[in-house]
């Protein structure tokens, strides 16, 4: 049976008199890619940035079977839980390199000696970044600002890796490249909550999925499961189903 | 005006730029990171000078009792939110931190103030005694507020600058205070005569702000800071800590002014109130740079050191109101180039 690295159990999140999440539950094991996939403004965002504790909630949010109720979002860094917002939030007026070194700060705290090597993973994993690696992150294309952020993330060694629409504004060809780059992470032993507004692309690379709809979890299962799942297919991937597979 | 008064003003205002400049940086980091327009800056620099002062004559210097107290409230803020947030087990250590570096600088002071040692311990006791001083005001009066507004920012630093002049007068009077020069030298470059102090004055500056150079574009955690101001929630998403990068700014910008009030000393009589014209006149240079570039911050500060020396000779009585109006063409050409974003509630 494989350890339980996320559990969130009856997440409730408001926005003044607005209820977004409410009674959210879900769990992330150790070395697998769990998707939640669901419409716009069904709280997807908010669930990522609730577990990061970029936003107040109410309910049980364990890491590693630590409670995160008090935790600083600076500490939850530090323990291996890492964030890579829809926005990406980068620093544009520094250089890529900058950028990627900033990454690692909590390991760098901490004395860790092996961050160059990290870097020297990172540039083999995307690299596009090594050639850009003095070039202001600001000056990037989209997709060189999400390779970017995933290097960034992967610089501090997350346990877990939230990824909030890796694949949103991309063109095709860079979708295929990200994506197959968050599929090549599971090898290195890094767990994945990914959410996805492509819903197809989602279930091919994960190995369980949500479907989160107003604020709720209305379906889960194995992504091949939820693939075939009558309603999924219906709502979330349309004419083709799950025949219509994307290159991975 | 002839050519010796024209490298007379030169001089002076090169001396004056050099202070104004670090002023300007440090209200620049500490406004990048804290979103605060630190008015109250320049009283570390009157707080420098004074409490130099005060141990060269043998006093044990009130802003002693003042960093005591700051660190007693400081304390009793950290027990109440370690308590109330359920991390009671964290509060040794936090109150450690807090109180056991001013207490062992009082006692520190207290031993050494009779001793009437040389002017470099002096200086050293006074930066012992003075920059602390940052992060315990960032903690009393800037932490709780850190989501403000900036408008609720700058009213609160409006009511430290009041409060700090206040405790100013209470501890070191009226009376102004000029401490003996670094030295006595003096250096002739043809026509121009150079005093030691004035070359103290250019040397310090420039080593500090090349330190500062190196520290914030060669060092992780200087990164860290430029970063926290370019990028607030990019940084938290790192694990920087805006709480970490606000104690960091303020202690640089309390050991900016502190050395400011050090270096210019033995050149001008400083009063308990003297630091909130020279803070402003780094804000002026800060605001050249738009309280974001550095290098812009510096020639802003270099400009206004120019205006007020020459300003000083044809118009005396009006030299600071020619500093402070060259502010409003600044404020117009920025107004009128840059684009504006409402700030988020």
């Amino acid at each position: 049976m494989s350890e339980r690295l996320l559990t969130v159990n009856d997440l409730n999140v408001r926005y003044g008199k607005v209820e977004a999440l409410y009674g959210a539950s879900l769990s992330v094991d150790r070395g697998t890619i769990v998707s939640v996939i669901g419409p716009n403004g069904a709280g997807k965002s908010t669930l990522l940035n609730a577990v990061m504790g970029v936003l107040p909630s109410r309910g049980i949010i364990e890491f590693c079977g630590n409670n995160m109720g008090n935790v600083s979002i600076e500490r939850r860094v530090a323990q291996g839980l890492c964030l890579v917002p829809e926005t990406r939030e980068l620093f544009s007026q520094m250089s890529v390199e900058d950028n990627l070194e900033l990454g690692a700060f909590t390991r760098y705290r901490r004395g860790d000696k092996g961050i160059r090597a990290t870097l020297d993973s990172v540039f083999k994993l995307f690299p596009r970044l090594e050639q850009r690696r003095s070039q202001m992150a600001g000056s990037l294309s989209g997709g060189e600002r999400q390779m970017l952020a995933l290097g960034r993330a992967l610089m501090c060694q997350p346990t877990l890796l939230m990824l909030d629409e890796p694949s949103l504004g991309l063109a095709p060809l860079i979708v295929k490249e990200i994506l197959n780059n968050i599929s090549s992470l599971r090898s290195t032993g890094v767990s994945i909550l990914l959410i996805e507004q492509n819903a197809r692309a989602a279930l091919q690379i994960s190995d369980y999925g949500y479907v989160l709809e107003n604020g709720e979890i209305a379906l889960e299962g194995p992504s091949r499961e939820l693939a075939n799942n009558p309603r999924v297919i219906e709502s979330y991937l349309g004419i083709g189903g799950v025949e219509a597979k994307i290159e991975c | 005006m002839d050519f010796q008064t024209l490298l007379i003003l030169a001089q002076d205002a090169v001396t004056n730029s050099a202070i104004y400049a670090l002023l300007a940086l440090s209200l620049i980091l500490v406004f990048g990171v804290t979103r605060v327009i630190f008015v109250a800056q320049g009283e570390f620099v009157s707080y420098g000078a004074l409490t130099l002062a005060s141990l060269q004559m043998g006093v044990m210097p009130g802003t002693v009792w003042l960093l005591l107290m700051l660190a007693g409230i400081a304390a009793v803020m950290e027990t109440f939110r370690l308590l109330t947030s359920g991390a009671g087990q964290e509060l040794p250590r936090s109150l450690a931190t807090v109180l056991v570096p001013p207490l062992v600088i009082a006692g520190l002071v207290k031993v050494c103030t009779p001793l009437h040692l040389p002017l470099g311990w002096q200086v050293l006791l006074t930066m012992l005694i003075v920059m602390p001083m940052g992060p315990l005001l960032y903690r009393v009066a800037f932490r709780p507020l850190a989501d403000a507004t900036v408008l609720v920012l700058l009213i609160a630093a409006v009511a430290v600058h009041f409060v700090l002049v206040g405790l100013g007068l209470l501890f070191f009077g009226a009376e102004g205070v000029r401490t003996p020069p670094f030295s006595d030298a003096q250096f002739q470059f043809g026509f121009l005569s150079v005093s030691g102090q004035s070359l103290w004055v250019y040397v310090a500056s420039s080593v500090f702000i090349a330190l500062l150079a190196w520290f914030f574009n060669k060092t992780l955690y200087g990164k860290a800071l430029r970063a926290v101001a370019f990028n607030r929630n990019g940084a938290r998403l790192v694990g920087i800590s805006p709480h970490l990068a606000g104690t960091f700014s303020f202690a640089l910008a309390s050991a900016i002014g502190c050395l400011s009030g050090v270096l210019i000393g033995p050149v001008t009589t400083l009063y308990y109130d003297s630091g909130f014209l020279i803070g402003l006149k780094g804000f002026v240079g800060a605001i050249v740079g738009g309280m974001a570039s550095y290098p812009l911050a510096a020639f802003g500060a270099l400009i206004v050191g120019f205006s007020e020396s020459f300003s000083s000779f044809w118009l005396s009585g009006y030299k600071d109101v020619v500093v402070f109006t060259m502010i409003i063409p600044v404020l117009l050409w920025r107004s009128l180039s840059t684009v504006h974003y409402e700030e988020e509630e």
